[in-house]
């Protein structure tokens, strides 16, 4: 709170600048009150009393307060562009010709199709695909993260953004984008809100609030004539005091720094949407399409079970596997250590004279030879067989099973010392399978009750997938998925009215990301990944896409809920301004003066104030967002009806009376 | 039995009769509008006029169609209005004046039947038959035409047309009003409501002899209280003993009123496929008419006015016959819907009685408002609704698997907007006239509302009249004219309109994160929407006249 208060007084003079009317043409109904500003302060100078030089202040405050919201919003993206104008320093860039030479030419005048040499120590001139070479990269300029990240020439690793320091070797880079053109050139206009757009709902909301404020244009306008015919003709001032309380002074004020704050909330998360319409669109979104890998279960297998082969006991089997993984330090081995010890193996290390054999493409095995001629092996149960020449039935069922059920079974077996020419020991199996990353059932099923569905893609066969996709939750599955196979899916549920999310980082992604409604790319992905998308993640955290969908949702209610709040707080408007008005003309009308206000003046001045204040109290709430939980479309609208719809109704006729006490002190009040 | 009882007892019986025709009713309306086939007779109609009955039309053409016939309607009817005398059976009178003319001919056209004439005193029964009577079946079927059309926007996906307007304008008036007024018009004549075309001499008390217009009042009374037209053939409307002589016939009047519109929503429903969406739309109907009707019988019961507490009872400007709780029931039913007769003078209502009324016509007329117009009307309540709810849980706005988006809102906010502009800017001209405090039948507020009701009347095409106002200036009888022409045609093209872009969209299908809209908690909200907008844009100016008097 204290920082806000701080960004405000900090950004007073941006509110100030934005007065101008040019700028609050764009909101009518802010424009509107700043009519209203000009015509009051006018008539108060011709008539000047505490009553009218104090409305036309607090009409002069209501539209700097709405201008404060937007400009606190707009504040906090200026400060994160500034950093990130930092990294774009006038770079060198080393231009490579055909024949080999390189040149010095600055930054700026690269041309797509150029290729440029950047070495350890270098900043990449510009955005590019790495042509030649690997090489790790501090790219915590542009994620904030400053662990390295490795990038190498062909694959889907190959995408270098200008502006990030390459921390080792060489590489090529051919430049993919123009200078001006860059994913930091774009970067810095979207946080600074320059390239901002009004979203489709932001129009459709505006186009409301603008009627609203013809309705009220046209009773208040109306009740002129009709208070002089009543014989209580009402000044100008009272006309526009009660005017700019009925027109939703409260969402016009906030609604542009609603926005803004949206698409803030999402570059904290460090996603970078290339379009409101985007971020509105994840909202909407009902299918949500997660790679498999890294997405809901760790990018690798783990060993999850020990079957041993007939006559071999559990201990035995659970010695041998640890023995044989003990000096393979792949993820997959670890897993079996671990297994293994989790089961109550010794922690005994390997012995120092036992040599390790690694796994081959040929062999397709790995082990260990012991000092006394004994050799352990774990490999694909075909390697095994091959090596032993023999392989139980038993064992083979086991391994047909397991790869059924969607794991991946390996075969430990043995050679015994005393026995270098026998056929050796087929001791078990050990069964490896994906692991479902923690939490991911639960959040599929929140998922679930917002009424969105969740499809898993991968690359593995049909039962393995169903398998996995089982034990994750998720709605449905896309096995042997090829990029064709995701393109059809998104296209059938469109068909079907429905939007659809997606994230993707490779080449072969693009046409699918492009397609869907929401297309989240990774930023280690490819530079045509990037471009097809309409949101970049650069933590490259593909289960981000829920934040994503959730931030959306976020920013409708942000807005829906203000509209309500701000509608709802004419009723009490209403009950202070219309008896003020009329209860000289008609003294009957002092009934409807339920809160007990002083005099007409205090009366009217007191729910100006109130309609002014309310802005400022709620630009926390607009930069927030209204806090958004996962629950059924009733749900959620029952609870923000009763706190927004009731409490709109409640809360002024509280502030109103309020400040009507302190109001009705000051002098001249009636 | 006591007044309370009996008006206990009238009230449930209504709601009995109306719940009974509501399934059938609704259902055979449905089935009227989606049918393929043509009755042998409607395929006359069509090659007499060069119909292509089996060709569709998009929402520009449907609402040429409908703005088309509604002006030919009106030049049409100003011909027989000021011409009559060249008519048979004109019984003597002249042909009316022109702007009189024109504010009756749009009226009638436009279903809203205010006016600024006496019948009996001004009209021949061809002008009452070909003209009047014929715009009263018309302008109803209109209101359904347009109806089905938005229903047709809902239900169809990527469709550039909502069905053709001259099979639906002639399948509303031959297979729906044509029937039921037949039934309806026997009843009335049973009961004692007359169909002549004499007039019967009569020697008073006095000894003098008097001359009681006779004229085809069962017939047109008919459909007068079925299509929500409510033009009287009388001057004094439906407390005229010719064309409401007893209990039962007002009873049977009020069912008439009402049947329509109630059962519509069924139609609305079972057209959707989505029966318990018709049922939310009437529960919310339902609400606004209770709680109107509790409200208007405790004020005319309870005789809550200074001239009501000194006589006991507030029968002042009512019919003996028909007492306080069933001029309440009228009154509530006639300005519910568009129809706009009346059985006791609304002037003489307590000022608690005669806001709510008003408020009732400010509602937009869907509780449950006009034949058609109910519907529609109360559908763009719901988009402005779920709009609003929409984005409160966290989703593009949706109704009925259409979504909202600015093109939609734009038709929604021009419709919401033309009404209160039309009431508020008329009753503001006018009242800044010094000829029209002349007009006035009462000084201050209760002149203020005769005003005030007269241009809320005039732009919701309800028709009633609080009485008192004198309505025969020019300047009255032309923006009363506009009001009513502007009122009707200017949401109706809007309706088209929307009901086009809806049904070019796709459907999307409901999930969890979608709003139910037949939900008791969305009905709730609907209630809260209507019920506020219609506050905040009237509150002002009811104040200054029934609320100003009812709390004096």
């Amino acid at each position: 709170m204290s920082t806000l208060l701080t960004q405000a007084a900090h950004q007073l003079p941006e509110a100030v600048r934005k007065l101008d009317p040019r700028h609050l043409w764009r909101s009518p109904v802010m424009f509107l009150v700043l009519l209203g500003s000009v015509a009051t302060t006018v008539a108060a100078i011709g008539d000047p009393s505490v009553f009218t030089v104090s409305i036309a202040a607090w009409l002069w405050l209501t539209v700097l307060f709405g201008n404060l919201a937007e400009a606190v919003a707009e504040g906090r993206g200026k400060a994160q562009a500034a950093s990130l104008r930092a990294a774009r320093t006038d770079t060198v860039a080393r231009l490579l010709g055909d024949d080999g030479t390189e040149t010095e030419v600055a930054a700026t005048q690269l041309e797509v199709g150029d290729r440029v040499v950047v070495e350890a120590g270098d900043v990449v001139p510009g955005d590019g695909d790495i042509v030649d070479g690997i090489a790790s990269v501090d790219e915590s300029a542009i994620t904030g993260e400053s662990a390295p990240v490795i990038r190498e020439a062909g694959g889907d690793r190959s995408a270098v953004t200008g502006g990030t320091r390459v921390l080792s070797d060489r590489i090529v880079v051919r430049i993919t984008a123009a200078a001006g053109e860059t994913f930091l050139d774009k970067m810095i206009a979207l946080v600074e809100g320059t390239s901002r757009r009004r979203t489709p709902n932001e129009i459709a909301l505006s186009i409301l609030l603008a009627s609203l404020t013809l309705v009220f244009l046209a009773a208040v306008a109306t009740l002129a004539p009709m208070a002089t015919y009543a014989g209580a003709p009402q000044d100008l001032v009272v006309l526009v005091a009660l005017l700019v309380c009925l027109i939703p002074t409260t969402i016009g004020a906030l609604l542009s720094a609603i926005g803004i704050a949206g698409m803030d909330r999402l570059v904290r998360v460090n996603v970078l949407a290339m379009s409101g319409r985007a971020v509105e669109a994840a909202g909407d979104v009902s299918t949500l399409l997660l790679d498999k890998t890294g997405t809901i279960t760790y990018g690798n297998r783990q060993a999850s079970r020990f079957v041993a082969a007939p006559g071999v006991s559990d201990a035995e089997l659970r010695d041998t596997a640890r023995l044989a993984s003990l000096a393979d330090q792949t993820p997959e081995g670890r897993s079996v250590v671990d297994l293994a010890l989790a089961q109550g193996a010794d922690d005994r290390d390997l012995p120092g004279d036992a040599v390790f054999v690694e796994f081959t493409a040929q062999t397709r095995m790995s082990g260990v030879d012991l000092a006394d001629g004994t050799q352990v092996r774990k490999g694909a149960g075909s390697a095994i067989g091959g090596w032993l020449g023999h392989e139980p039935q038993e064992v083979r069922d086991t391994v047909d099973a397991i790869a059924r059920e969607g794991g991946t079974p390996l075969v430990i077996g043995r050679k015994d010392a005393g026995d270098p020419g026998g056929t050796g020991t087929v001791l078990g199996v050990i069964q490896l399978k994906d692991v479902v990353k923690e939490g991911m059932a639960e959040r599929f099923a929140e998922l679930r009750s917002m009424g969105i569905r969740t499809v898993m893609i991968t690359g593995d066969n049909a039962l393995t997938a169903q398998a996995i996709a089982a034990e994750a939750g998720v709605d449905d599955f896309l096995a042997e998925a090829t990029p064709e196979d995701k393109m059809a899916y998104i296209q059938k549920e469109q068909e079907g009215g429905r939007l659809v999310a997606m994230t993707g980082d490779g080449t072969n992604d693009a046409p699918a990301l492009a397609a869907a409604d929401v297309g989240v790319a990774m930023n280690s992905g490819t530079a045509a990944a990037k471009e097809a998308g309409n949101m970049v993640d650069l933590d490259s955290d593909p289960t981000k896409l829920i934040d994503i969908v959730e931030i959306g949702k976020q920013l409708l209610i942000t807005r829906g809920a203000l509209t309500t709040f701000s509608i709802a707080n004419d009723v009490a408007k209403y009950f202070a301004i219309i008896p003020a008005m009329f209860v000289a003309a008609y003294p009957s009308l002092d009934r409807l003066n339920v809160m007990g206000l002083a005099t007409p003046q205090s009366a009217i001045l007191s729910a100006v104030i109130f309609n002014a204040l309310v802005i400022v109290a709620l630009i926390p709430l607009a930069l927030r967002g209204v806090r958004f939980r996962a629950a059924s479309a009733t749900a959620v609208l029952r609870r923000n009806i009763l706190v927004f719809g009731l409490g709109g109704l409640v809360v002024p006729f509280v502030g109103i009376k309020l400040i009507d006490l302190l109001v009705s002190t000051l002098p001249g009040m009636n | 039995m006591t007044d309370t009882l009996g008006g206990l007892v009238t009230i449930a019986l209504l709601i009995v009769l109306l719940a009974a025709a509501y399934v059938p009713l609704g259902d055979y309306m449905a089935r009227v509008f989606t049918s393929t086939r043509h009755l042998r007779v409607e395929r006359g109609v069509y090659r007499l006029t060069g119909v292509d009955p089996d060709a569709e039309q998009g929402a520009r053409s449907y609402a040429t169609s409908v703005v088309g016939f509604s002006l030919v309607g009106i030049v049409g009817l100003m011909a027989l209005l000021v011409g009559q005398a060249a008519l048979p059976m004109d019984r003597g009178l002249p042909g009316m004046p022109w702007w009189m003319s024109f504010n009756t001919a749009v009226s009638f056209v436009t279903n809203t039947n205010w006016q600024s004439y006496a019948g009996e005193s001004t009209l021949g029964f061809t002008a009452q038959m070909a003209g009047l009577a014929v715009q009263n079946f018309l302008s109803a079927a209109v209101g359904m035409a347009i109806a089905v059309a938005l229903i047709r926007g809902f239900v169809r996906a990527r469709s550039g047309t909502l069905g053709n307007f001259w099979v639906d304008l002639t399948r509303a008036t031959l297979r729906i009003l044509l029937p039921l007024s037949v039934v309806a018009a026997l009843l009335l004549l049973a009961g004692g409501v007359v169909q002549s075309f004499a007039d019967t001499t009569v020697q008073t008390l006095a000894g003098h002899p008097q001359v009681l217009t006779g004229g085809p009042v069962a017939s047109q009374e008919a459909i007068k209280e079925l299509g929500n037209n409510g033009g009287g053939f009388f001057n004094a409307n439906s407390a005229h003993p010719f064309e409401n002589p007893t209990a039962l016939t007002n009873f049977l009047e009020v069912f008439l009123i009402l049947v329509l519109p109630v059962a519509l929503t069924r139609t609305l429903g079972t057209m959707l496929g989505h029966r318990r969406q018709g049922v939310a739309v009437l529960g919310v109907m339902t609400i606004l008419w209770s709680v109107s009707l509790a409200v208007t019988t405790w004020a005319e019961v309870g005789a809550h006015s200074a001239a009501g507490r000194a006589a006991g009872a507030a029968m002042e400007g009512k019919e003996t016959r028909f007492g306080e709780w069933a001029s309440a029931l009228f009154a509530v039913a006639t300005t519910g819907t568009s129809t706009g007769a009346v059985n006791a003078s609304h002037d003489s209502l307590t000022p608690a009685g005669g806001g709510t009324v008003l408020v009732n016509m400010m509602l937009g007329e869907i509780v449950p408002g006009g034949v058609g117009a109910g519907i529609y009307g109360i559908l763009v309540m719901a988009i402005l609704a779920v709009f609003v709810a929409g984005l409160m849980v966290g989703r593009t706005p949706e109704l009925l698997g259409k979504k909202i988006s600015a093109r939609q809102m734009t038709y929604v906010a021009l419709y919401t907007l033309t009404t209160p502009a039309l009431v508020l800017v008329g009753t503001g001209t006018a009242i800044a006239r010094s000829d029209t405090a002349e007009a006035m039948g009462n000084p201050g507020g209760h002149g203020f509302s005769e005003v005030l009701y007269a241009y809320t009347s005039a732009a919701n095409n309800n028709g009633s009249a609080f009485g008192g106002l004198t309505v025969t200036s020019d300047f009255l009888q032309i923006t009363l004219a506009l009001a009513m022409l502007l009122g009707r045609l200017v949401p109706i093209v809007l309706v088209l309109l929307l009901a086009g872009s809806l049904a070019e969209q796709g459907k999307v299908p409901a999930t969890a994160g979608t709003l139910p809209t037949h939900t008791p908690l969305f009905v709730g909200m609907l209630v809260g929407v209507i019920v506020i907008m219609t506050g905040l844009t009237y509150f002002p100016a009811l104040a200054l006249g029934p609320i100003a008097e009812a709390l004096a």
